[in-house]
């Protein structure tokens, strides 16, 4: 029974569980010292970003990087988590030729960071907080690559090549509690929910946080049940998510799918899914009912990790300002209305805004530039503002050669047309393509004798006291200088040829 | 010096000395040691892989830095032998399994590195159980080692290579690895000298895990004092281990030489009830009482103490460390080094090539205790087996708190039985693991132990004699042990491995 979302949620209460995986940009892995391509170190190959410890080798034991467990308390602090005052790590045992130790190294029953929440803003300004279960580290896998099946698919596969620079990389995964109450509103928590984490992440500057790149990885639990007072229903987990736009699409179609199963009489199967980025669907991946026993246990090669008091303080004390509270103060400073602001948040032009203000320009002028001129080039090049090639430094100088005057906003938009088309700084493309306001009386007097001398009719009038037909000579030596020459001299100018 | 036998029967300290002076050469004390190497390891076969190379280079090296006025390490030059379960970059390392056969680890354990470092040439790398999983190196998947005072017994396990090396004056100094009486109980039934340090002691980084949180790598040797000698060297701290303990050890050597002078007056010597009488044989317990006399009439206090939780320790020893074995040995699997086989018939994933190396790389008792630690960790049981367990050792570690209320050091027998013949236990593993009743306890409390020769059974067996201390206070260990063997040297007025049998030398 196919089922509309529209439809579903009109009669179906949808409950929602996501887990995001970030990688932290730590230098060197979780616990190991090889460099970890999440921290900044390119791996020109395969298997380069390895020591006997991220391979697993006989003998080979883990050391805790403590950079990874402040980054981990600061994301615990920052989604008002309570912090472990000692935590362990365990064992995750299943066979897969990615985790070299065949176990994957992981807090289990005792993360370093839980009961926490996050207020997430929604584009219209509403607020929805999401409650956090818990926060903990754990170690990234190495990397499958199947070579001889369709797609890169393990079906049909000749063989598998394993690559483990990614293993080791140090991960934290948040895990919500399930979020009710969402309503209709549930693709849109989902995708502002995983936002704000990604916002987060780089506020407190624990990683690159690249959707893209894979930093930051959402597994979305979607069930429904027939009213808010129902118990919940069951769940099924779409992993791997890996884009805000896929994350409110999963949703999306997960509510739907479940609403015909459901309207059918039949049952939702707890199982894993996939999302299909090309038709925006989700398909079973396996089923949990059968899903390996673990077989947890304390993992005996590292010493409990017990943050004391005083470095949680410390780390409290020094964490950055997040984004949620930036965007207050500077809509405070910069005395924009609640819509302006929340079209700028939703632009994704704060900080390019920030930046444009910081080179000088009134946020009144920065917000024009991006909001205006620039959002309207970017959507036309389908791309985002960030990758415009034009720097806020740039939007910055451009702005003062309009406030000194030299030129105006007609010519600055010709001046950021050739700083767009690569021709330079606005100075050298102001320079280069002459564009000046001419401020220099002697080549605008030869221009307005040589209109007054062609218009003997008009300068008659004028010189009659009819002012009327100035703003004929005006326009013409206007045309005449391309537009270059400041309006209200020429007419000074005019005024004084004429009465002499 | 250029009589081989006097070099060889020279204890490290004199060796190390006689190197000092310059007496000898390390390159001729190392290549004494490789010639008796192929003189009697056909018959004991106490090395898997002899690296005479190697061993050279480094004694030379050792040498030249001498001739030059270097100051050295007090045993720089003196060879010393590697279990193999300890990894040694360049060299074989196989932990006693054909599923390592022919591996060669690029990188050095924490513990060779300081071998290195302090000069000691590694003659090669001694037999043991597999992945130290037995307690008579009859489970070594290259064959077993046997024991020099009989080669027809067995030689302990499973650090039987390293026990018997010494024993056998191939090498007078080797490292074992003790996860439950794997460097105790060996020097017991060989009359050598071994120490299972305090849990964090000596680095565990390069050792191939067996229990990770009952492992632990220490000294073999003949003599107490070349024990604590060799811990100096391998012990402290290393940020590689995050077990490790941080604070600096103080010299066990000197801890040594002190108790060299055999004065135990207001030692206290705690009996531990529960580790004596039934199952142990008379000729064991005799000369248990023996040792206990001299330690008497030493000026030590001897006091009885129970421990009443250890007669758990063996259960939950069997669950603890085959849990920690079952996700230690997961990484074996043919994915990436090691052995690997593919499956005769049908398709060669990866799964079914990891159940066909594994199935072909493990021995019977390396399966055993996997499967049952993988039950023990299930779902559904993890709190009744691993949880319980655990429990115990909680208890054990109470008992051993309270009875070092009562003792400085506490004592029993090292084994129950003096070295048995071969096959005698092979088929009823409860009885092999009994073998490491008096050892385990020390394992599941992190405190450190000693085995050092008390005499010779009524079979004309040697005996071991163990001391425990509470953790971090090896030194005791060092001190109790070297009096105990001065006095008891005194009475023999021979050390006892002069009685065992001349080993047939071949050409």
């Amino acid at each position: 029974m196919s089922v509309t979302y529209e439809d579903a949620i009109t009669r179906y209460d949808p409950v929602l569980g996501i887990e995001v995986h970030v990688e932290l940009g730590t230098r060197t892995k979780m616990f190991d010292d090889a460099p970890s391509p999440a921290g900044g170190t390119e791996p020109e190959h395969a298997n380069q970003l390895v020591t006997p410890v991220s391979l697993g080798l006989p003998g080979a034991l883990p050391v805790v990087n403590g950079t990874a467990v402040e980054y981990a308390i600061r994301i615990g602090l920052a989604l008002n988590c309570e912090i472990a005052r000692s935590c362990r790590f365990a064992r995750k045992n299943y066979f897969y030729p990615d985790i070299p130790k065949n176990f994957q190294t992981s807090q289990y029953d005792e993360p370093i960071a839980y009961e926490g929440y996050l207020d997430v803003e929604l584009a219209d300004g509403t607020v929805f907080r999401v409650e956090i279960e818990r926060a903990h580290m754990e170690e990234d896998a190495g990397k499958n690559t199947h070579v001889g099946g369709a797609d890169g698919r393990i079906h049909g596969a000749s063989h598998s090549l394993v690559d483990y620079n990614r293993a080791g990389v140090p991960l934290v995964e948040i895990v919500t509690k399930p979020i009710t109450g969402v309503g209709d509103r549930a693709p849109e928590v989902a995708r502002a929910y995983v936002q704000t984490l990604r916002d987060i992440f780089r506020a407190l500057e624990v990683s690159e946080a690249r959707m893209e790149r894979g930093n930051v990885r959402a597994d979305v639990n979607v069930s429904l049940r027939p009213t808010p007072d129902s118990p919940l229903g069951t769940r099924t987990e779409t992993k791997n998510v890996n884009s805000f736009r896929s994350i409110e699409r999963t949703v999306r179609f997960e509510i739907a799918r479940q609403a015909g199963i459901l309207d059918g009489g039949g049952s939702v199967l707890q199982e894993t899914r996939h999302f299909h980025e090309d038709d925006g669907s989700t398909s079973p991946g396996r089923v949990k009912s059968d899903a390996e026993d673990y077989r947890y246990f304390p993992e005996p090669d590292l010493v409990p990790v017990a943050p004391s008091r005083e470095w949680v303080e410390e780390i409290r004390a020094t964490l950055p300002e997040l984004p949620a509270a930036r965007r207050r103060r500077l809509q405070g400073e910069w005395g924009y209305a609640d819509a302006e602001m929340r079209d700028v948040v939703n632009a994704g032009a704060v900080e390019l805004i920030e930046a444009t203000v910081t080179a000088g320009a009134s946020p009144a002028a920065a917000r024009k530039w991006w909001m205006g001129e620039l959002a309207r080039t970017a959507k036309s090049q389908d791309v985002s503002l960030e990758e415009l090639p034009v720097t806020p430094a740039a939007i910055g100088e451009l702005q003062s050669l309009v406030d000194s005057g030299r030129i105006n906003d007609k010519l600055a938009r010709q001046v950021l047309e050739g700083v767009l088309a690569g021709e330079g700084s606005p100075e050298e493309v102001l320079t280069a393509r002459g564009l000046e306001i001419v401020s220099d009386d002697g080549p605008l007097l030869e221009v307005i004798d040589a209109t007054l001398a062609a218009q003997p009719d008009i300068v008659a009038k004028i010189k009659g006291g009819n002012l009327g037909p100035i703003g004929a000579i005006i326009g013409a030596v206007m045309k005449a200088t391309r537009g270059q020459a400041d309006a209200g001299r020429v007419r000074e100018l005019v005024m004084e040829r004429v009465q002499d | 010096m250029g009589d081989h036998a006097d070099l060889l029967r020279l204890s490290a300290a004199d060796l190390a000395a006689a190197l000092t002076a310059g007496e000898v050469s390390s390159v001729e004390a190392t290549r004494a040691h490789l010639d008796r190497i192929s003189a009697v390891d056909d018959d004991v076969h106490a090395f898997l892989h002899v690296n005479s190379e190697e061993a050279l280079a480094s004694a030379g090296a050792v040498d030249d830095a001498r001739s030059a006025g270097e100051t050295l390490h007090p045993l720089a030059g003196v060879p010393i032998a590697v279990k193999d379960v300890v990894v040694t970059k360049g060299q074989v390392t196989t932990a006693g399994s054909k599923m390592l056969e022919n591996w060669v680890p690029p990188y050095d354990a924490t513990l060779v590195t300081r071998l290195r470092e302090a000069g000691l040439p590694i003659l090669g790398k001694t037999n043991m159980d597999e992945f130290a999983m037995g307690s008579s190196t009859e489970h070594s998947a290259y064959g077993p080692t046997r024991n020099p005072w009989d080669l027809g017994r067995i030689p302990g396990g499973s650090g039987g290579g390293s026990a018997a090396a010494v024993a056998a004056f191939e090498a007078p100094l080797a490292i074992g690895t003790d996860t439950g009486g794997s460097i105790r109980q060996p020097a017991a039934v060989t009359g050598t000298v071994g120490v299972k340090p305090t849990y964090g002691s000596v680095s565990r980084y390069g050792l191939i895990a067996l229990a990770s949180s009952l492992d632990q790598a220490g000294p073999c040797s003949r003599t107490v004092l070349d024990a604590a000698l060799l811990h100096d060297v391998i012990g402290g701290h290393d940020p590689r281990d995050s077990t490790s303990l941080p604070e600096a050890a103080p010299s066990y050597a000197e801890a040594a030489r002190q108790g060299a002078t055999g004065d135990l007056s207001g030692i206290r010597v705690g009996v531990v009830t529960e580790l004596g009488g039934e199952g142990y044989e008379p000729g064991v317990r005799a000369s248990f009482q023996a040792a206990l006399a001299a330690l008497t009439a030493a000026g030590a206090d001897i006091v009885e103490v129970s421990c009443p939780s250890f007669s758990a320790a063996l259960a939950a020893y069997y669950l603890i460390l085959p849990s920690e074995a079952s996700s230690n040995l997961a990484k074996f699997d043919g994915m990436r080094y090691g052995l690997r086989v593919e499956p005769g018939d049908g398709p060669a994933t990866a799964e079914r090539v990891m159940a066909a190396t594994r199935g072909a790389g493990f021995g019977d008792e390396v399966k055993r205790r996997i499967i049952l630690g993988t039950y023990a960790l299930s779902a559904g049981y993890y709190d009744a087996y691993y949880g319980s367990a655990q429990k115990v050792r909680t208890l054990i570690q109470r008992d051993f708190a309270a009875a070092f209320e009562q003792a400085d050091v506490l004592v029993s027998p090292t084994a129950p039985t003096t070295a048995f013949p071969f096959g005698a236990k092979l088929d009823d593993p409860l009885a092999m693991y009994l073998n490491d009743v008096a050892t385990i306890p020390a394992n599941l409390a992190g405190v450190p132990g000693m085995s050092l020769p008390s005499g010779l059974s009524d079979d004309g067996l040697p005996v071991g004699f163990q001391l425990l201390a509470p953790a971090r206070q090896d030194a005791r260990l060092y001190t109790v042990g070297a009096a105990l063997e001065t006095l008891l040297l005194d009475d023999w007025g021979a050390p006892l491995l002069s009685r065992a049998p001349e080993l047939e030398v071949k050409a």
